[in-house]
């Protein structure tokens, strides 16, 4: 049903925030089962943008929906799952703990907390207080959060920052499982070899879209071999033709 | 509406008091040692008697205001409180939950309290001990209230904890412990008359002078449960699923 409706789909949106226009009039689409990256420097919107696809975010215009449905509307919060950058769990509660009460509010098996604690590589620290974890591990938690149930779109906020290399790629393996699976992931990041990683990518800068595209085309139509390189090309030949 | 969500956010927070038994000790212990301070200081004099009981619901209130209010700002500050929100949960499933962990509490601390200065320190109280308890944890869930409600207005823990001297304060100034409510001028009066303690301290006064459950208490007691609902309702609004 629906499956031509995209996961996402953004029409000319703006916010602006403390008087500061912070997305310019984007416009894109994300189809379903797919792993998205989003690019771009500390700053240029991402995270903004990434609140506004949750629905947590003020629209000063234009329009987000998610699976066919207003961004934020009552029918996707047990649809659409959530990793903000800094982590949002429970200091003061155990990784276990934080993790069956974020199951029974999404309603949730009890079975799904053992899965998302192997998933995210912390097993065996499922009795010790989240706050005094190091801040990659209660990045994990939080990241385990957003797996729990059996969410159709993930917006991942930097879910691999300061994450050691093995982590780090068995967790981009899992995205492309999750992607595999049938779900829609959209990760942002401001580290550019992970680009690498996506099936698509968006680069923003200074709150505008710079490219919307797969890693081989966008490498091809800027004639570059890295990402990073590309990002560059991009920026010189708008400001040559601005 | 979901009793899941609103008893899952209830074991949470228990769960968490769970985890700081300091402040568990401090919420049980703290008002004990003050009715006992007060018992001493007022040894021998028919004062522990007239103030005992109506401050026997001003220390709940009191206590449960300042936990409350620090406890929904750091939900506030550490993303939980949004995260939550992009969730199946509804904003009175929340409210309630944290009312029913708090409410439990005041349960075993209004008893602990209540029992020690009835049973240990011999506060006359004319009416019957069950209903000193029902008032007290009533105050408490007033406190609760009115702490979740005004945690929107603070942005940190500082300003959260300004808000005692602010909103509590006047109040206790004004609930008739001080000055007889009927002596007081018309302005103080009035005043005095639309702070919801003043109605928490009237029912606790008349508990403790009266043997009977006449209208007055239950007239004072729908006062403070109608504060109750109000400050949850107003706190409810407060909740925002999207912001600037």
């Amino acid at each position: 049903m629906m499956n031509n409706v995209p996961a996402i789909a953004v029409r000319d949106l703006r916010v602006v925030r403390g008087g500061r226009t912070v997305l310019t009039d984007l416009s894109f689409s994300v189809p379903r089962g797919s792993l998205t990256g989003l690019l771009g420097p500390s700053g240029c919107g991402k995270s903004t943008l990434m609140r506004s696809i949750v629905g947590v975010q003020k629209n000063a215009g234009g329009s987000v929906e998610v699976l066919g449905q207003p961004a934020g509307s009552a029918p996707l919060r047990a649809k659409v799952a959530y990793v903000t950058q800094a982590p949002s769990v429970y200091a003061d509660l155990t990784v276990a703990e934080n993790l069956r009460y974020f199951a029974a509010v999404l309603g949730a098996p009890s079975s799904d907390i053992e899965r998302v604690l192997a998933e995210v590589g912390l097993s065996d620290r499922a009795d010790a207080l989240t706050g005094q974890l190091s801040g990659g591990q209660e990045a994990r938690v939080s990241l385990a959060t957003a797996l729990l149930g059996d969410p159709e779109v993930l917006i991942l906020d930097e879910p691999t920052v300061g994450l050691d290399p093995v982590l780090r790629r068995d967790l981009w393996e899992l995205f492309h499982r999750l992607a595999a699976g049938g779900a829609t992931l959209l990760v942002s990041s401001h580290v550019m070899d992970e680009a690498q990683r996506c099936e698509r990518l968006l680069l923003m800068r200074e709150g505008r879209l710079l490219a919307d595209e797969t890693p081989d085309d966008l490498l091809a139509r800027t004639g570059e071999t890295d990402v990073e390189s590309a990002f560059l090309s991009l920026i010189e030949k708008e400001q040559v033709t601005a | 509406m979901s009793a899941r969500a609103t008893l899952a956010t209830t074991r949470r927070v228990l769960g968490q008091l769970h985890h700081d038994r300091r402040t568990l000790a401090l919420l049980l212990v703290m008002p004990c040692v003050l009715i006992s301070l007060l018992a001493w200081i007022f040894d021998g004099t028919p004062t522990f008697d007239r103030i005992g009981a109506p401050l026997l619901g001003v220390f709940p209130f009191v206590v449960m205001f300042l936990v409350t209010s620090v406890a929904t700002l750091r939900e506030r500050t550490s993303g939980t409180l949004e995260r939550l929100l992009t969730m199946p949960i509804g904003k009175l499933d929340f409210l309630l939950g944290y009312a029913l962990a708090f409410g439990a509490l005041a349960v075993v601390q209004a008893a602990l309290a209540s029992g020690l200065a009835v049973f240990v320190l011999g506060l006359d109280v004319a009416g019957p001990a069950w209903l000193l308890l029902v008032v007290a944890v009533l105050d408490a869930l007033l406190g609760m209230a009115i702490g979740l409600l005004v945690s929107a207005f603070a942005q940190t823990e500082f300003q959260a904890v300004q808000f005692l001297p602010a909103v509590v304060l006047p109040q206790f100034l004004l609930c008739g412990l001080l000055v007889p409510r009927d002596a007081m001028n018309d302005v103080l009066r009035a005043v005095s008359d639309v702070l919801p303690l003043s109605y928490a301290v009237d029912a606790m006064r008349h508990v403790s002078t009266t043997s009977t459950l006449d209208a007055g208490v239950l007239g004072d007691l729908a006062v403070v449960a109608g504060a109750i609902l109000l400050a949850l309702g107003l706190g409810a609004a407060t909740l925002r699923r999207q912001s600037a």
